[in-house]
């Protein structure tokens, strides 16, 4: 008998990722004038957003020599499973050591892994950058989690949302935080949403949704945290196939 | 010649001689023949995905189960009246397994969780392409004429703007797209009939420029038209390119028709204006909430305010004092129409106000320009070109009608055919390529293209162009039980003295009431049911903030004892909930064990300190309304009908249905109803 892992999407979008490796934007006549030793994540990284779309934010990566400081100059080649899109796909550090790109996601929901990478001094430095993908539930989820949850489940306020989670004598979780959720099952998850805290023998401070929220609403709420865990979640049962 | 005759000949003999042969041959023949159509299947390109498909979940633990459910040959998913003949599933083979969730090789992917069951509307009625064919290239890449593409995922959510007039919540960037349409002003040029038979109507709001020149100067009219976006970052008004002799004539003209306001505004500059406090000014804006509908740049370079009204970052390099005072002091006698409240300020505010602002001005914005006195020529050349943009059919302006239907109809744009389309060269012909790029760039089409210039971003882009794709013939065509129409605004105008101060007051540019207004504020279709009337008449006289975590704010009018009377009176009758009925309300004073009881159910089993704060030494929630003095501010029925069903009394609420028991809602009330201590955050501003 041949056991045979089925890798879960996460993998198999950085397998299809490397497939696409193939360096094709060095052809774009850029001319670096420097090479750096190590390559950083300034900003972009670990956004969502909805399948083929543009993420908000640039993806902004900085060179650096062995020094940590900033090279000018250097090319910067991203590339990513297929389906995502740079633009553009390689370019030069500017005067702050910086590369900027616009990234739009493939069309199959989940986590991409895109990758930058500069020529370096002996050999390529490669950076692997996060991002998600977020099909119609998740983004639903998205949505949702945003009227009603994360207002105490986000620690951080934003201009437009002041966190409540200061105020809360039990703490609650971000969505994600993957070492708490992807230890809870769906069905623990359904139930502490629909039913609130008690449900689980926890705070009352945890609101029932049930009457509030549709089934529906709920599954996708849940998606949503599913699919922005951090480190990923892996369903059990989906790893092995066997012949 | 002959050889040739012979061989045949012999051929015919070798192969028909006898009986028996001929037979024999005959069949072969025939048996061939027969065989070509499942041959064809077998060679077949949906053929070989089968087959991989059956080797792909050969493979998984599920395979038993995956193979049983396997059905061989052409799939069809088939509903005329909708007319769908889809057979994508014949490559697409595992759309329905839930365990195939982790594939990521297409053509076997499970589909991602959508509202709707797969097999009920098929495939091309949100991903277009050609649902008979059964070739990779032909189902999703023909270039035949009056054909569609497979639709980029993208714009995905223009299918179900098809059937959805409504603005869904899983659907945000079609929302957008639609919002744009009529923020951006599309809709005053282009007609939009949405296939529930309503017109799409524009929320920009553009000025009337009948009387311009009481406002503002030729000049800056002059470098607007030049570069509305370098005057205010947030402007919808487009940006026409124009040269500056286009741009002095249109000014000239604008100038030269406009008419002096009847009973003209007082021109004198209030005096106080002239030295008084900037740092006055300032809080009387912030204590105005003027920044819930009027943005301005930070030192940062962000807006911070709302969208309502325009920009103000340099009002001061715009508009005249004198206008600006009188437009203060009431905006009405200005524009009967506008947005903006009148605030009933006292003069010495009037001036306050009037000297902040026009100290909003930018030395780099260049007004610095002189165009001396118009020529009669200039003033016709300028007429002329606001006929030829179109000016008038988004402005009101003396001396030139609203042109009819100035643009295209876009009702059924989303299924415009590509032979009606002209392409640039080396564009991808589809049409959602030739929309975005429509939009991205209108020139690019023609020097003579009269479309202008949007200032939208990449994004907000991607969304109309959604919205527009929304708009196919099969959306007209829908039968109309699938057809679920918008929500649209109602010609509700509450009548007589009230109605009156209320549209002074411009109530509805924040709130909505009987399916009217805006949703800034909260809906006050209920809102005599909910709060007793001495409380509202205080909070008209000093409204104070009743969630402390909002940046937006009900602003304070200087309105008379009598208008407030009014105000209250009125919207204490009129504005009743017929769910509510106040006979059998339970008491607002109870015994002390019914409200201990209350007390206890608020903080341990209903947690209600989680979100809102009823004691303001002990409790810091932050997400609902202050509950200090809710004794003193609503009635018992609506707190109990409230606790019953939050959604049932103002749908959408993010306030949790409980499933709170009668008697547990009866207590709570009765705990609630004894909250009438002015706590220290209410108070203070
Ligand atoms: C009023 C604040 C509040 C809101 C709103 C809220 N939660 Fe919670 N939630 C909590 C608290 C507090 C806990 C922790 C309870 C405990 O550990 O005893 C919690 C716990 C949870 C948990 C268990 C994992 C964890 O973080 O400990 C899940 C799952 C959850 N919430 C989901 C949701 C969802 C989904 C929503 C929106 C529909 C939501 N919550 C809205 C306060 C809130």
């Amino acid at each position: 008998m041949t056991r045979r892992p089925v890798a879960c999407a996460v993998l198999l979008l950085t397998t299809i990722g490397t497939g696409c490796k193939h360096p094709s934007t060095s052809s774009s006549g850029l001319k670096p004038t420097a090479t750096g030793s190590a390559i950083v994540v300034s900003s972009g990284d670990k956004q969502a957003a909805p399948t083929g779309s543009v993420l908000a934010n640039p993806l902004v990566v900085q060179v650096n020599d062995d020094q940590g400081n900033s090279v000018t100059g250097a090319l910067v080649e991203f590339h990513g499973p297929a389906g995502v899109l740079f633009d553009p796909a390689a370019v030069l550090t500017d005067s702050s050591g910086q590369a900027t790109t616009a990234v739009r996601l493939g069309t199959i929901g989940g986590l991409y892994e895109v990758s930058a990478t500069t020529p370096g001094k002996s050999h390529p430095v490669t950076l692997q950058i996060a991002e998600t993908a977020l099909g119609y539930q998740q983004q639903l989820g998205s949505i949702l989690q945003d009227k009603y949850c994360s207002r105490c489940h986000d620690p951080e306020s934003s201009a437009a949302q002041v966190s409540n989670y200061d105020n809360l004598a039990v703490k609650p979780h971000a969505f994600t935080d993957g070492n708490t959720y992807n230890k809870m099952s769906n069905a623990d998850m359904l139930s502490i949403i629909q039913h609130g805290g008690p449900a689980l023998n926890r705070s009352a401070l945890m609101p029932p949704y049930g009457n509030t929220l549709s089934p529906t609403d709920v599954q996708a709420v849940i998606a949503y945290i599913r699919v922005m865990a951090d480190p990923p979640y892996r369903p059990a049962g989906t790893v092995y196939g066997q012949k | 010649m002959k050889s040739v005759k012979q061989l045949i000949s012999s051929a015919w003999r070798a192969l028909f001689g006898d009986t028996m042969r001929a037979f024999g041959i005959v069949s072969v023949i025939l048996m061939l023949t027969l065989a070509i159509a499942p041959a064809k299947d077998h060679f077949s390109q949906w053929h070989g995905y089968q087959n991989g498909y059956l080797a792909m979940i050969r493979e998984r633990g599920d395979a038993i189960s995956l193979r049983r459910r396997f059905e061989p040959g052409i799939q069809q998913i088939w509903h005329p009246e909708i007319g769908v003949v889809d057979r994508c599933e014949t490559c697409h083979e595992g759309l329905k397994e839930a365990s195939l969730a982790d594939v990521t090789t297409q053509p076997f992917r499970k589909h991602p969780v959508i509202p709707h069951p797969l097999d009920r509307y098929g495939c091309t009625i949100c991903h277009r392409g050609q649902g008979a064919a059964t070739t990779v290239e032909e189902a999703h890449y023909s270039k035949l004429a009056g054909v569609d593409p497979i639709l980029p995922a993208r714009y995905i959510e223009s299918g179900c703007g098809q059937c959805h007039q409504n603005a869904l919540t899983g659907t945000p960037q079609l929302n957008l797209g639609r919002q744009y349409l009529a923020q951006y002003g599309c809709v005053n040029c282009h007609m939009v009939k949405m296939p529930d038979g309503t017109v799409m109507k524009a929320t920009d709001d553009p000025p009337s420029l009948e009387h311009i020149a009481d406002k503002t100067t030729r000049e800056w009219i002059f470098t607007w038209l030049k570069n509305p976006q370098a005057y205010a970052a947030s402007a919808t008004m487009p940006n026409y390119k124009l040269s500056d002799a286009d741009a002095s004539d249109l000014s000239a003209y604008l100038i030269s028709s406009s008419k002096p306001l009847a009973g003209d505004v007082d021109t004198t500059i209030i005096p106080a204006a002239k030295n008084a406090d900037p740092s006055a000014g300032a809080s009387l804006y912030g204590e105005s909430f003027c920044a819930t509908c009027h943005a301005v740049q930070n030192a940062a370079g962000n807006l911070v305010g709302g969208d309502v009204g325009p920009e103000l970052t340099r009002v001061g390099n715009k508009v005249k004092p004198a206008w600006l005072q009188a437009w203060i002091e009431n905006p009405h006698s200005y524009d009967a129409h506008t947005l903006m409240p009148h605030y009933r300020f006292t003069p010495q505010q009037v001036a306050t106000l009037t000297g902040f602002l026009m100290s909003k001005s930018d030395s780099d914005y260049s007004t610095d320009v002189h165009l001396g006195t118009a020529t009669a020529a200039q003033i016709a050349h300028g007429r002329k070109l606001v006929a030829e943009l179109g000016c008038a059919a988004c402005h009101t302006i003396n001396g030139v009608k609203k042109p009819d239907n100035f643009a295209p109809d876009l009702s059924q744009i989303g299924s415009k055919p590509l032979a009606q389309l002209i392409f640039l060269p080396g564009m991808k012909q589809t049409l959602p390529t030739y929309i975005a790029s429509k939009i991205k760039d209108p020139s690019a089409f023609g020097p003579g293209m009269k479309m202008p210039l949007l200032p939208l971003t990449d994004a907000q882009r991607e969304s109309v162009t959604t919205a527009l794709l929304a708009l196919s013939e099969r959306s007209q065509t829908m039968p109309e039980k699938l057809r679920i129409p918008g929500v649209h605004q109602t010609t509700y105008e509450p009548a007589g003295r009230a109605g009156k101060l209320m549209a002074d007051l411009a109530c509805f540019s924040c709130h909505r009431i009987n399916g009217h207004g805006s949703d800034l504020a909260p809906d006050l279709s209920l809102e005599g049911s909910a709060v007793q009337a001495q409380w509202l008449d205080s909070f008209l006289k000093n409204p104070n903030t009743l969630r402390p975590a909002l940046t937006r704010r009900m602003p304070r009018f200087n309105l008379s004892d009598a208008d407030r009377k009014t105000l209250t009176d009125y919207i204490m009758v009129a504005y009743q909930s017929p769910n509510i009925d106040p006979d059998k309300a339970p008491p607002a004073v109870n015994p002390p064990a019914l409200v201990e009881q209350g007390r206890q159910l608020f903080y341990s089993k209903y947690a209600c300190q989680s979100c809102h704060t009823a004691n303001t030494n002990t409790d810091k929630g932050y997400i609902g309304p202050v509950l200090a003095q809710v004794g003193t501010r609503l009635q018992p029925a609506w707190i109990y009908a409230w606790l019953k069903n939050p959604q049932a009394l103002r749908p959408g609420t993010i306030e949790p249905n409980q499933n709170i028991s009668d008697e547990d809602a009866r207590a709570m009330t009765a705990f609630l109803m004894t909250l009438k201590s002015p706590g220290k955050q209410e108070g203070k501003q």
